[in-house]
């Protein structure tokens, strides 16, 4: 793999959005400003229905904000580009493909499936599904297609990965095991990442930054760098004081 | 895969190598219905009675053999989709015995209308040739026609459902003229065509092609968005969307537009050769008519059924080999 930072420098510039309902417009999005490094593991974290779904669409090139401006190493997003892949909440996976053809679907879409072909086998043994590879969705348990799904963007060589709950159906050992693949990965291949979660403690051990922002219409309430080493352990002290003050944040945003 | 094999299990009797009382019972009820046929007299002169009686006999002997097999371990899960259709063989061997009762043997149903089995016997053991050369003759016509309609159909309805402006311009025509039976255009099709086999065809296709059409469109109108969504953030070209997206998605409801496009097809072929076309079981059915041959008539009607009953199995087996990914297809 290649060394050093991959990543691309994400610019999120004063970016409101709100989606037209029936007769009134629901703001969702208000004053966002964040710049992520190249190479950054930022986490996003805040109550259900905020906005973070929306704020990764936006990242992606699926739709374009209301007001504000998005940018890519200085230049703007105008639409979707497969350096910036998404996954999405759901795992979304198209049903008449098996678990490797929905993997080789980007591959396949820009044409390089033969080059892929060992990245494709290489994601599906990190998620741990290389035995359900010919497997069609409609077999899968909701955490396998989760996987499934990752390995699905992580095929993609992305500059810029956006991961939305990519771990909430897994239970906890699963879990653990995945977190520590996506580091792994991560240290790799040093792409910048987004990753959405509803999970202080996950946020506290993958990412070098944690947004924590409030309810819908969401702004950014607190930017928290964490600055523990890696690998990190759960009980580290400074990890619990943040998860704290994490906590005392999101608590004070429901209460609002 | 799994699926299919637990639901077989579900069907399939709990001890496969158990005896078969049901098979027993069915290979009897064949071989005393044949006992009847050929041992009570003929109320009138009729030919073939000793060939259906032997038929008859020798379909309850297979079932027979049948039943001893079913009790090998060997060959009992051969036979465990034999063993599901028992009840069915008992209930034809009585209908049969009935039939043959209520006409050969004491004329209670009026002769020419009601056809005896072994006058329906004799139309296949001396008109097979006629029959043969007319069910050939229907699929030449129907086959091409059909085909035709479905493909344009499909492709007009990938093009409504994916294009705003296809849609916005083809939905007006197809709502006004679609709705239309194709056999109203029949007396414009012979006229505008100058061979009665381009009119049919022209009208087989109009048939196949509504159903296809609206299907397909509503399908890939249906498509989840989601769907888009992803393909494009891994940098899908709309090409990709189309053929790898929207099609595939569509599929399961395609079909049922083929489905239905397959029996008006039929119906279409049948008006057709019933009409102009001199050639075909609708002419044959026609022309037995006219002579009243009653019996030519039921047996073109019972090769008619098969041959529309093979096209829809045929159809539903693609759907099975392409929709393996969908759970819970109706079985056929
Ligand atoms: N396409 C849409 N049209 C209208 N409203 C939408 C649309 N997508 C999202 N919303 C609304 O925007 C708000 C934010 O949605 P979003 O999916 O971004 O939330 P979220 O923070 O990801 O929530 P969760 O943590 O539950 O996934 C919600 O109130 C939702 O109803
Ligand atoms: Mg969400």
């Amino acid at each position: 793999m290649v060394s050093g930072v991959n990543g691309a420098r994400l610019e999120v510039r004063g970016v409101s959005h709100a989606f037209a309902l029936e007769k009134r417009s629901l703001p969702v999005l208000q004053d966002i400003d964040l710049v992520a490094e190249p190479g950054e593991f930022v986490a996003l974290l805040g109550p259900s229905g905020c906005g973070k779904s929306t704020l990764l669409r936006l990242v992606a090139g699926l739709e374009p904000p209301t007001e504000g401006q998005l940018l890519v190493d200085g230049v703007p997003i105008t639409g979707t580009h497969p350096s910036r892949t998404i996954m999405f909440q759901d795992p979304t996976l198209f049903p008449w493909r098996t678990v490797r053809g929905n993997a080789q679907l980007g591959p396949e879409a820009r044409g390089t499936l033969a080059a892929d072909s060992k990245r494709i086998d290489e994601a599906l043994r990190l998620v741990g599904l290389a035995g359900f590879a010919e497997a069609y969705p409609h077999q899968l348990s909701g955490g396998m297609a989760q996987r499934a799904s990752l390995a699905r963007s992580l095929v993609n060589q992305p500059r810029i990965l956006m991961l939305d709950e990519p771990l909430g159906k897994l239970d906890s050992l699963t879990r653990l095991a995945m977190q520590r693949e996506l580091v792994a990965l991560w240290e790799r291949e040093r792409f910048t990442a987004l990753l959405v979660t509803h999970d202080v403690e996950e946020a506290l051990l993958l990412a070098d930054r944690v947004l924590v922002l409030s309810d819908r219409p969401a702004r950014i309430r607190a930017d928290i760098r964490v600055e523990t080493p890696r690998p990190r352990r759960r009980d580290d002290a400074g990890l619990v004081a943040l998860r704290e003050e994490i906590l005392a944040l999101l608590g004070l945003a429901e209460a609002a | 895969m799994s699926a299919t094999t637990l639901g077989a299990g579900l069907l399939a009797p709990a001890r496969p190598a158990a005896l078969w009382p049901t098979g027993w019972a069915a290979g009897l009820a064949w071989i005393g219905a044949a006992a009847a046929i050929s041992l009570l007299p003929d109320a009138d002169d009729l030919g073939r009675t000793q060939e259906l009686a032997a038929l008859a006999a020798g379909f309850g002997g297979v079932i027979l053999l049948a039943a001893i097999g079913a009790s090998l371990p060997g060959l009992a899960p051969r036979l465990a989709r034999l063993r599901q259709a028992g009840p069915w063989l008992i209930l034809l061997a009585l209908a049969l015995l009935a039939w043959e009762l209520a006409t050969a043997k004491y004329e209670v149903l009026p002769r020419p209308f009601f056809a005896a089995p072994q006058s329906i016997l004799e139309v296949f053991t001396d008109d097979y040739a006629r029959l043969g050369e007319s069910v050939w003759r229907s699929l030449l016509l129907v086959g091409p026609g059909y085909a035709l309609g479905a493909l344009v159909g499909f492709l007009f309805g990938v093009a409504m459902g994916w294009s705003r402006l296809v849609g916005y311009w083809a939905h007006p025509v197809v709502r006004l003229i679609g709705p239309l039976p194709a056999t109203a255009w029949l007396p414009i099709a012979f006229f505008a065509f100058t061979s009665s086999r381009g009119a049919s065809t022209f009208l087989i296709a109009l048939a196949s092609f509504f159903p296809v059409t609206v299907l397909t469109w509503s399908g890939v109108s249906a498509v989840s968005k989601a769907y888009y969504d992803v393909a494009r953030t891994m940098g899908a070209s709309p090409w990709f969307l189309v053929r790898k997206v929207a099609v595939p998605a569509a599929m399961p409801s395609v079909f049922v537009g083929l489905f239905m496009g397959l029996g008006a097809s039929f119906s279409v072929l049948v008006v057709a050769e019933m009409m102009g076309v001199k050639a075909g079981l609708g002419w044959y059915m026609q022309w037995a008519q006219g002579w009243a041959a009653y019996a030519n008539m039921y047996a073109a009607l019972l090769v008619m059924a098969a041959m529309c009953s093979g096209a829809v199995t045929l159809l539903f087996r693609l759907r099975d080999r392409l929709l393996s990914w969908q759970k819970g297809l109706v079985r056929w």
